[in-house]
């Protein structure tokens, strides 16, 4: 009953795998993405997820999937029939029609379909816009916000931990007195009120900046204290006090020998912050106190399912919940098979 | 005793820190509840400044902050200028909704996790074991957010729960019974995403302490000695895993305020959760600041009591010294 058991095997390359494709997918959604985050097509509000199809209505074969367009059921209100006899192929390394290149910075796109069809492989929202694409460009801000945030606040818990660590005395004292004030507060009460104190009313591109301002500011305190005791144990390590006697300067110390001590609590810190802080950005743009419309976040995306008759009747706009499920599962698979490797004991 | 005295003080300095901080920060905030009243072209500019005068908002900050700290000693938390009434009146009105749905989900959550955890934790290494650790790191994957728009959904597509509100229309009109019952169907769902949202951690942990006990040899003695399995897990096993646990749930405790605010929001429970929203977005300080307080002395209470426990449930824990 009681045998230490052989832990299962850990990889790190599956999630790691998934993270880099996803964060690339991200990187390139000017590319990936079919459609501009904002295009609007008010005339297929809430489409359900385009089917591709290999066999035409004639019975033949297409090597190359097609789609037929969507049109509104007669009589109906929103909902969709494919009209069979029109067939649009899918097309690769599209060219973008010059008047609806928008922010895009790339004229081509990976794939898409010729106007006047669309092709909307995770269905539209309520203004007729493209899922798949705002997943991508949404990827950008909810990934980028945590991925941000993460390193400013594991950046500054080296910093001020090192600090803290290697000096001791009266800066110690302050700095650790204010990591607990910063720890013993619920994360999501400490969250929405530093946000209350700032303004509500901001641009998106501000939005994004503020959150990860915020949420770096209050996140120091765990990398913080973790490294602080790493530092405490590392500058007694005797190569450290032999080059202490060999007349190495505090900030010599710190950086050749001391801090390099501290880059597996780090690392670990990371993977482990970043999916939280992830998901901090999609709550409170969920909340409505993040990133605004039309720029999407996962979180605004998801908020749209807090109307009723969305939640009930258009499942594709569940996505952005399967991806950011997705995403966390890999960035904990990840965390443990660093602490595994490096063999760090954290909580 | 001196030990729990001196926490004890501690927690109530941090909670005056907070108080500090919160009132210094709002000062720095641009903008007040008036200040988007002042934009209504239908309310004069005199009647802003009135009521600025009459909310004492003309004054300067020590004062203010005094004011604040007298009207704690009435136990009126400041005043709400969006509901137009002492925050401590609203504020326990919502705190005891939130404590009703959280104190549920903690109970069911407990009852659940500790036999789940200790049946788990004896099946250590096998595919039970395999399976359970991969269904729990697939639910800690699964942010609240996402369990409550889920339990929404089963709501809605079910039918045979409410889908927000705490009670129903014509409460009041309903007999005891039938209030019970009322209550009971609608804490049903947030208390459920609650409970999903918390068995993770917990499940980990009890099955982690236990894997510790069930390779002790006291365990592998009394096993020889032929004591059934069940009694071996549950009357000598478990008693020596407890101490993880008991600061798990202070840790439970201290966050019975805090732990439910996205649900309440996502699920419309009138708790203390969309209180704070709303007064967020209405720059409704003194309420933010009384949300505030309110969630860090459950958090300083629980902490407090989680070592009190611990120190009567182990005599071999020493208070003189520096805590563990």
């Amino acid at each position: 009953m009681a045998r230490k058991s052989q832990s299962p095997r850990v990889r790190l390359w599956p999630p790691a795998v998934v993270l880099a494709v996803v964060y690339a997918l991200a990187i390139g959604a000017d590319f990936v993405a079919p459609y501009d985050y904002f295009a609007q097509n008010r005339s297929l509000p809430f489409a359900p997820p385009a089917r591709l199809h290999f066999v035409d209505p004639a019975g033949n074969w297409h090597l190359i999937p097609f789609i037929h367009p969507l049109v509104e059921r007669p009589g109906s209100y929103g909902e969709y029939v494919e009209d069979r006899s029109r067939i649009y192929p899918l097309r690769f390394f599209l060219e973008v029609p010059s008047g609806q290149r928008g922010f895009q910075r790339w004229n081509r796109r990976l794939f898409g379909v010729d106007e006047p069809a669309r092709l909307c492989l995770l269905g539209t929202d309520g203004y007729g816009r493209d899922q798949l694409s705002r997943l991508l460009y949404g990827a950008r801000i909810s990934l980028f916000a945590g991925l941000l945030a993460g390193g400013l606040a594991v950046a500054l818990g080296l910093a001020l931990g090192a600090v803290a660590g290697y000096y001791g005395g009266w800066i110690d004292e302050l700095l650790m007195r204010g990591a607990e004030l910063c720890m013993t507060l619920p994360w999501l009460y400490l969250l929405l009120a530093v946000r209350a104190f700032l303004p509500l009313h901001i641009t998106p591109v501000e939005a994004f900046l503020l959150l990860i301002a915020i949420i770096g500011l209050i996140g120091w305190a765990r990398p913080a204290r973790l490294i602080r005791g790493v530092v405490l144990s590392a500058k007694e390590r005797d190569f450290v006090r032999a080059a202490r006697g060999f007349g190495g300067g505090d900030l010599y110390l710190l950086r050749r020998h001391v801090l390099p001590q501290t880059f597996a609590v780090a690392l670990t810190q990371i993977a482990l912050l970043v999916p939280q802080y992830t998901l901090a950005e999609v709550t409170l743009s969920f909340l409505g106190l993040g990133v605004a419309e039309p720029v999407p976040s996962w979180g605004n995306m998801l908020a749209t399912l807090q109307q009723y008759h969305v939640m009930v009747s258009y499942w594709w706009m569940f996505f952005p919940a399967v991806a950011l499920i997705g995403v966390i599962l890999s960035y904990h698979h990840l965390a443990t098979v660093v602490q595994k490797r490096l063999g760090v004991v954290t909580l | 005793m001196r030990y729990t005295a001196k926490r004890f003080l501690a927690g109530i300095l941090l909670l005056f820190l907070v108080s500090v901080l919160t009132f210094l920060l709002a000062e720095l905030a641009p903008g007040d509840f008036l200040s988007e009243m002042r934009l209504n072209p239908q309310i004069s500019a005199e009647t802003v400044e009135a009521l600025r005068t009459s909310y004492g908002l003309d004054q300067p900050l020590p004062l203010r902050y005094l004011r604040w700290l007298r009207s704690i000693a009435k136990g009126e938390f400041g005043f709400s200028f969006a509901h137009n009434r002492p925050v401590g009146a609203l504020l326990w009105v919502r705190a005891r909704n939130t404590l009703l749905l959280t104190t549920t989900a903690t109970a069911l959550a407990w009852l659940i996790a500790i036999p789940l955890g200790v049946w788990i934790a004896s099946r250590q290494g096998g595919w039970t074991d395999r399976l359970s650790l991969g269904g729990i790191s697939v639910l800690q994957a699964t942010p609240e957010l996402l369990l409550g728009l889920g339990c929404l959904l089963l709501a809605a597509r079910s039918g045979l729960f409410p889908t927000g509100g705490m009670v129903s229309l014509g409460f009041a009109e309903l007999g005891f019974a039938a209030k019970l019952r009322d209550l009971a169907v609608h804490l049903a769902l947030p208390a459920a995403a609650l409970v999903l949202g918390s068995l993770p951690i917990l499940l980990r942990h009890v099955r982690s302490a236990l894997v510790e006990v069930l390779d002790a040899p006291f365990v592998r003695v009394a096993r020889g000695h032929g004591i059934p399995r069940r009694r071996l897990l549950f009357r000598y096993a478990l008693p020596a895993a407890v101490n993880p646990l008991i600061s798990l749930l202070g840790f439970s405790i201290a966050t019975l305020v805090s732990g439910s605010l996205l649900i309440e929001i996502i699920m419309s429970w009138p708790g203390l959760g969309p209180l704070l929203l709303e007064a967020i977005l209405a720059r409704d300080l003194h309420v933010v600041i009384g949300c505030i307080l309110l969630s860090g002395f459950f958090l300083v209470a629980g902490n407090l009591l989680a070592d009190v426990l611990l120190y009567l449930a182990d005599p071999r824990i020493q208070t003189s010294g520096t805590p563990r």
